[in-house]
């Protein structure tokens, strides 16, 4: 299992739109893509239940990967993370 | 044939298919159902169709009002593919044994529960939108089919009433009249059947379930009535007169070209009122001299968040192209009153046209504001564009707007933005701002008179009771001085004054404008012609 942390510098949080973009770039993968906020994971596949974490400006979650491609999904969410949150 | 009496709001006769437009109250029945697989299976079909739809409704979004906008239908489509979204419903019907509309409306009302109890006013408002998409589910299963109108026939639109955020939706050249049983003479379905010149009914006490969509209706708006399932005699007489009405339009075509000048030479500036870039067509066909009253509101309805200063700079530079060095006046944001939008959580207030909207939004939360000029600013460089403050009352609130003018563009400055700081007018539209327009006019460098509001300020009559309608005196003598007394007001200070309320457009009045001094008068564009005649046929001087 692969992971890293990050804390969200965007001025809505992971809001829907984002959120939408984000299931799509963990469905790309074969392995399992999680978040983690204050001891909640949820699966990055699971919109709604993502969006549910209501994750703010100055959050800081832990995103992981567990699977096959686990290097390449972690590298891509870590760019996505980057360039849009 | 059926046959109601309604009142007119504007005129025009047109014959074609309905298209009933329910409000969402889908009352979902609970079934014990036997065959829980073919459930399952209906609900998938369903979502497929519903991912259909929502996909021609990104599409169409996108040509319309940009990527970014377009992006919740996006979301909308992921949502129903959630996961969990989906198997809430499958358990349902296996284990309840429950019909998939019931797993649908169910299923929805938890998830949009869920987004509803968090602390957090952005998520809180998503709940609308897993109601959006479980409510659509239950069309489509129930086979209500799509209530969007991007695939429709062009129709008669009838319903119960209809909110801005529902026209603005609606794909506009496929709409051959709106019949209302509910609505105001000006209420926005009023407005926008002014702008795109097509017969508007309210006040139209019909049942909405006696009728179908696809049913044929012929709608008068110069009697007034409306006829569903027209006999033969009555289909052949609204063809005859569909074709003189289209050949007094051609006359009034022959005008596109020439000035609006009385014979003894008087000049007024027609220009056109429009509530988006899609209007712009409208203002182009109608030969109007400029745009005198740009709607920015458009940008911020119909959506779930904030439209970014880009999306604004681009379509008010997309308006000032078009128009080619002829004015584009904007006016800045006027959300609040009748004009709700979800995400600027302004909440219930016992007297909204007297609350916070407009203006006072503007001044309360610069960074709304600041957004909106900076766009602006930018857009001035690409053409002629002036900017307008609706809703003032003091002189201190032009400062105000001043400090804050300055502080934007201060920042771009610093951010070497390239910008034009256009120039800048108020809107008239409270009667305190009338009896200190001789001070105002100091500061400003034009007047827009706002007659809808300042109307109903006036004569203390809401604009959407319908039962205020008798009262509204739109002629009223106190209205009438107050026009005159802002434009003298102005012209001692060599500034300029029009008009851009509904009062413009009274034809009944514009040789009384032309002579009190009127220097503009901004209307639905398809009144443009009508008043370029009168002008051309009346007398200035007496």
């Amino acid at each position: 299992m692969k992971s890293f942390e990050y804390t969200i510098k965007d001025e809505l949080g992971i809001h829907a739109r984002p959120a939408g973009m984000l299931v799509k770039e963990a469905k790309k993968f074969a392995s399992e893509c999680t978040i983690t906020k204050d001891g909640k994971t949820k699966k990055l596949t699971q919109l709604m239940m993502l969006m549910s974490l209501g994750v703010k400006q100055g959050d800081t979650v832990t995103v992981a990967a567990n699977g096959e491609d686990e290097d390449a999904a972690i590298e891509t969410l870590k760019a996505f993370f980057e360039a849009n949150l | 044939m059926q046959y109601f009496q309604g009142k007119s709001v504007y005129k025009g006769i047109v014959m074609g298919p309905v298209a009933v437009l329910k409000k969402n109250d889908y009352q979902v029945k609970r079934a014990r159902i036997e065959d829980p697989e073919a459930e399952v299976k209906r609900v998938k079909e369903a979502v497929e169709v519903s991912k259909k739809q929502l996909g021609r409704l990104y599409d169409k979004a996108v040509r319309e009002v940009g990527e970014a906008s377009a992006a919740i239908f996006e979301v909308h489509q992921m949502m129903l593919e959630d996961e969990d979204y989906l198997e809430s419903m499958e358990n349902m019907i296996r284990i309840e044994l429950v019909n998939a509309e019931y797993a649908a409306a169910a299923t929805g009302d938890n998830f949009a529960e869920m987004f509803a109890a968090m602390d957090d006013e952005y998520m809180k408002a998503r709940s609308a939108d897993v109601k959006d998409i479980s409510e659509r589910l239950v069309r489509n299963l129930s086979g209500e089919g799509d209530n969007d109108l991007s695939s429709m026939e062009p129709s008669i639109i009838v319903a119960d009433d209809l909110s801005p955020s529902e026209t603005v939706q609606m794909d506009k050249e496929k709409i051959l009249a709106f019949v209302t049983v509910h609505g105001s003479t000006n209420s926005h379905t009023a407005i926008l059947a002014r702008m795109m010149n097509i017969p508007a009914l309210i006040g139209v006490p019909m049942d909405l379930n006696s009728l179908k969509t696809g049913m044929m209706a012929v709608v008068d708006g110069f009697s007034g009535q409306v006829i569903f399932e027209p006999e033969e005699d009555v289909q052949k007489e609204t063809e005859k007169r569909m074709q003189e009405e289209a050949e007094k339009q051609k006359l009034l075509e022959e005008l596109k070209g020439k000035e609006n000048i009385t014979p003894d030479g008087r000049k007024i500036n027609i220009y056109a009122n429009i509530g988006s870039v899609g209007d712009l067509g409208y203002v182009m066909e109608n030969d109007a001299g400029g745009i005198g009253l740009f709607r920015s509101e458009f940008l911020y309805l119909g959506r779930n968040d904030f439209p970014t200063e880009e999306e604004q700079f681009q379509a008010y530079k997309q308006a000032v192209q078009t128009m080619a060095g002829k004015k584009v006046i904007i006016r800045t944001l006027d959300i609040g009153a009748d004009k709700q939008v979800e995400y600027f959580n302004l909440g219930k207030e016992e007297n909204p046209a007297l609350g916070y909207r407009a203006i006072r939004i503007c001044l309360k939360q610069p960074e709304i504001f600041k957004a909106q000029l900076r766009a602006l600013f930018r857009a001035a460089v690409y053409g002629n564009l002036s900017v307008m403050y609706p809703m003032i009352t003091s002189t201190e609130e032009v400062e105000k707007i001043y400090a804050i003018v300055a502080e934007v563009e201060e920042e771009l400055k610093k951010q070497e933005v390239q910008y034009k700081i256009p120039e800048q007018g108020i809107m008239i539209e409270t009667p305190a701002a009338v009896m200190i327009s001789d001070r105002l006019a100091e500061m400003v460098d034009f007047f827009s008179i706002g007659t809808n509001d300042l109307t109903q300020y006036t004569l203390a009559i809401d604009r959407q009771n319908e039962q205020l309608d008798d009262f509204y005196n739109a002629h009223h003598e106190a209205v009438l001085r107050m026009i005159r007394m802002v434009v003298e007001n102005a012209h001692k200070c060599g500034k300029w004054a029009g008009i851009c309320g509904e009062l413009g457009a009274d034809l009944t009045l514009t040789e009384q404008f032309v002579r009190m001094g009127v220097d503009e008068l901004s209307v639905a564009p398809s009144m443009i012609l009508k008043l370029r005649k009168i002008v051309r046929e009346m007398k200035a001087e007496e």
